[in-house]
């Protein structure tokens, strides 16, 4: 049988690895993006493991409503993109330096 | 090893392998499609896991939706890749120290020590006739139904926000206005000119 520390080891594998691409990719806003995605999933798949385990549906229910905001956040942050590459002609996280003073 | 077990393993070296691709290809179309495949293979991680109907809701909203979203933005965009990936090569051997000590850190919180099977026993499978939606919708629309209504809430402003950002008046384009076309008179577009009749 699957155990619960399976669920939550492929969790945690892929929230690192979400991180380590923040890291690598602290430029481009896109992968940026995609990496807060991945985050999002490896708490998701925590969620629906201590759901499935513990026979409770609540954690089902938030699984529902992080897709919700996760669905919101992309539209709007792809959003802000567009106009920030229609205004500035960059996506690079380090020429976005108008605010240092 | 059960099939079950060997399911699960499958998909999640497949979701491991996609999500190290998302972050290491050089081009982002790649890693979007890469991010395709890791949101597909957890939907067959959710779906061993008995959430059938967040298994297909993860395929249609992300992959069909938000997924698309980030294809036609990442292609409507001209980017410089070349600068973007300058410093990857740098930062490596300290994103890779940070990722395995946090993966070891965290293996040792949620590894079987504490979450193994003698600690929390695995439970008896749905009967046959179960219907996860049925009973996810249960609770969602009696015990949650003020969440459930925030979060209309918050995918209304998600769109305004989204077309209030994108939005821009272009004074090059050329469009009809209507009521300017309905409030025109005769005396603005014909003019009578008088004239002797030639022969």
């Amino acid at each position: 049988m699957i155990a619960l520390s399976d669920y939550l080891i492929l969790g945690a594998i892929l929230f690192s690895l979400s991180i380590t691409g923040i890291f690598l990719n602290r430029k481009n806003v896109i992968i940026l993006l995609m990496c807060i995605e991945l985050m999002l999933l490896a708490v998701n798949i925590n969620f629906i493991a201590f759901s499935h385990f513990l026979g409770d549906s609540a954690g089902q229910v938030f699984v529902f409503f992080i897709l919700t905001v996760a669905a919101a956040e992309a539209a709007i942050g792809l959003a802000i993109l567009v106009v920030l590459f229609r205004n500035r002609r960059t996506i690079n996280v380090e020429d976005l330096d108008t605010l240092k003073g | 090893m059960t099939f079950e077990k060997f399911v699960f393993y499958v998909f999640a070296a497949i979701l491991v392998f996609a999500a190290t691709m998302v972050i290491t290809r050089r081009n982002p179309v790649h890693s979007a499609l890469f991010l395709v495949l890791a949101f597909f293979s957890s939907a067959g991680i959710w779906l061993l896991a008995e959430a059938e109907f967040l298994a297909i809701v993860l395929i249609l909203v992300y992959v069909g939706a938000v997924m698309v979203l980030f294809l036609f933005v990442v292609m409507m965009l001209d980017i410089d890749l070349a600068t973007l990936r300058a410093g990857f090569i740098r930062h490596m051997p300290l994103a890779l120290l940070m990722a395995v000590v946090m993966a070891v850190e965290l293996f040792m919180v949620v590894g079987p020590g504490n979450f193994g099977l003698d600690k929390v026993p695995a439970p008896v499978a749905q009967a046959a006739d179960y219907n996860n939606t049925e009973s996810l919708g249960s609770v969602l629309y009696t015990v949650y139904m003020y969440p459930f209504e925030i979060a209309a809430v918050i995918l209304l402003v998600g769109i305004i926000a989204a077309i209030g950002l994108t939005m821009r008046k272009r004074p090059e384009t050329k469009f009809q206005d209507p009521s300017v076309q309905v409030k025109v008179k005769k005396a603005d577009r014909l003019r009578v000119v008088k004239m002797e009749a030639e022969d």
